[in-house]
């Protein structure tokens, strides 16, 4: 007869316990991305609502911005680092298909006996993660979990593209989940449409370049309608979906934070979604810019700490982007 | 031309980008006129896309420079 092998056990929920974030100190206006492109302020301002944005150090790499954000995260959860059973950092901009950032980052933070991996869900990967982590807290393979979305964009942006050079920018925000007595992160609705991975892609691979040069590094290119379209469109359907699998109305929620792609996309939504006007929404795009994976953890940890959204309230987050990926879930806020 | 259609497409309009009701005339272009933008107008494409059941290619979006033609492109497409 076969040995029955046991089985993990996790914890009854998951909770976000604390969140930390990093914004790179220098300022960027529209003025000087202009110098390179030919737009405005104005319209910079009009298209996108973004007034300024940060720029990493050029010797700053994504692990250092990551920790930068992790190291606050971890001390304001009340945990020690060498208590994170997993490190998971979304990115599309750490410069080594491998070794991980995560590898390097839990080593860094020391987190040392944790196991650790990337997550390549673009602007989708914070909610992605908050997802996995939540099932690793309650599946009993982690009890406590760090997750970072952290990028460094203006490696892989071409600063000459009018089409993208004003909307990227670098960051990191970071989150400590772990064990709940009660529901504090909602059921995800996420997918990803390969049907569309022309929308948000690079001008070419690493190998095509390496062996056929050409004048130009791969950079980001993005087709801004066809993703504004999907975005506005398909993500109402995601964030409503989200909301009733967490059998909650958008009348309970103490803030929405969406993904700060572009001011007008979440203009949209929240016009699309009937969102009552009592509900405070993110729009630190305005002075962060676009930071992909970075930006819903970014945003979270302004709106907390300026005071403008109660801890322990209600937060639906909804993350999409290249792939097209997507990920929502109401969560309740450290 | 159909004036149901235009009274609808005066409500998204206004809806999408403040522009008041009375102003969203046939003979009225949406960028030069009515101060509509590229996104706004992509906005405007899918809620007439909702409210019809009609579907607006991309391609087309750009034939529809006046309030005019796009009352005439819906008014076809769902006939
Ligand atoms: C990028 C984006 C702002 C471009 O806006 P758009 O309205 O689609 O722009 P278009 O390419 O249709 O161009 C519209 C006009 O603006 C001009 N334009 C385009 N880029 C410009 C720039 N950077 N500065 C000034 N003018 C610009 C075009 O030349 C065009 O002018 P014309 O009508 O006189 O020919 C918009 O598509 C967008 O933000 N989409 C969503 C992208 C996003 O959020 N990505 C992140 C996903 S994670």
């Amino acid at each position: 007869m076969t040995a029955t092998i046991s089985s993990p056990a996790g914890a009854p929920h998951a909770r976000i316990m604390s969140v930390g974030s990093y914004r790179p100190e220098r300022v960027v206006t529209n003025a000087e991305v202009c110098e390179l492109i030919d737009s405005t302020d104005e319209w910079i301002r009009e298209r996108s609502g973004i007034v300024e944005r940060r720029y990493a150090a050029p010797d700053e790499t994504v692990v250092d911005i990551a920790q930068a954000a992790a190291e606050k995260a971890i001390a304001a959860s009340g945990i020690r680092a060498d208590q994170i059973g997993f490190v998971l950092v979304a990115t599309v901009t750490h410069p080594y298909p491998t070794p991980s950032a995560a590898a390097e980052l839990a080593y860094r933070v020391g987190a040392i006996d944790a196991a650790a991996t990337d997550i390549s869900s673009a602007c989708a990967g914070f909610c992605y993660g908050v997802a996995m982590a939540q099932d690793m807290v309650r599946g009993g393979s982690a009890e406590y979990v760090l997750v970072v979305g952290v990028e460094k964009l203006t490696d892989w942006v071409d600063p000459t593209d009018r089409s993208t050079a004003f909307i990227f920018a670098d960051g990191a925000g970071a989150v400590v989940i772990g064990p709940s007595d009660t529901p504090a992160i909602g059921p995800v609705v996420w997918g990803a449409d390969g049907e569309q991975l022309d929308a948000i892609t690079m001008t070419q691979s690493l190998t095509d370049y390496r062996d056929n040069g050409g004048p130009r590094f791969p950079t980001l290119a993005m087709k801004g309608q066809q993703v504004f379209r999907w975005a506005v469109s398909k993500m109402t359907v995601v964030a409503k979906e989200a909301l009733a699998k967490a059998d909650i109305s958008a009348d309970d929620l103490a803030a929405f934070i969406p993904h700060q792609a572009n001011m007008r996309i979440t203009d949209a939504m929240v016009r699309s979604l009937s969102l009552p006007a009592h509900v405070p929404v993110a729009r630190d795009i305005e002075t962060t810019g676009n930071t992909s994976a970075a930006s819903i953890p970014i945003a979270m940890d302004r709106m907390l700490s300026s005071g403008e959204v109660p801890h322990g309230g209600l937060a639906l987050t909804i993350g999409f982007g290249a792939g097209l990926a997507y990920a929502a879930q109401v969560v309740v806020l450290p | 031309m159909s004036q149901e259609i235009l009274d609808g497409l005066a409500v998204i309009v206004n809806e999408v980008a403040g522009v008041p009701v009375e102003d969203v005339q046939p003979d009225k272009a949406f960028i030069d006129d009515l101060d509509i933008d590229s996104l706004s107008m992509v906005e405007v494409v899918m809620a007439a896309e909702d409210k019809w059941g009609v579907k607006i290619p991309d391609s087309e979006v750009k034939n529809l420079r006046t309030v005019g033609d796009a009352v005439a492109y819906i008014q076809t497409a769902t006939a």
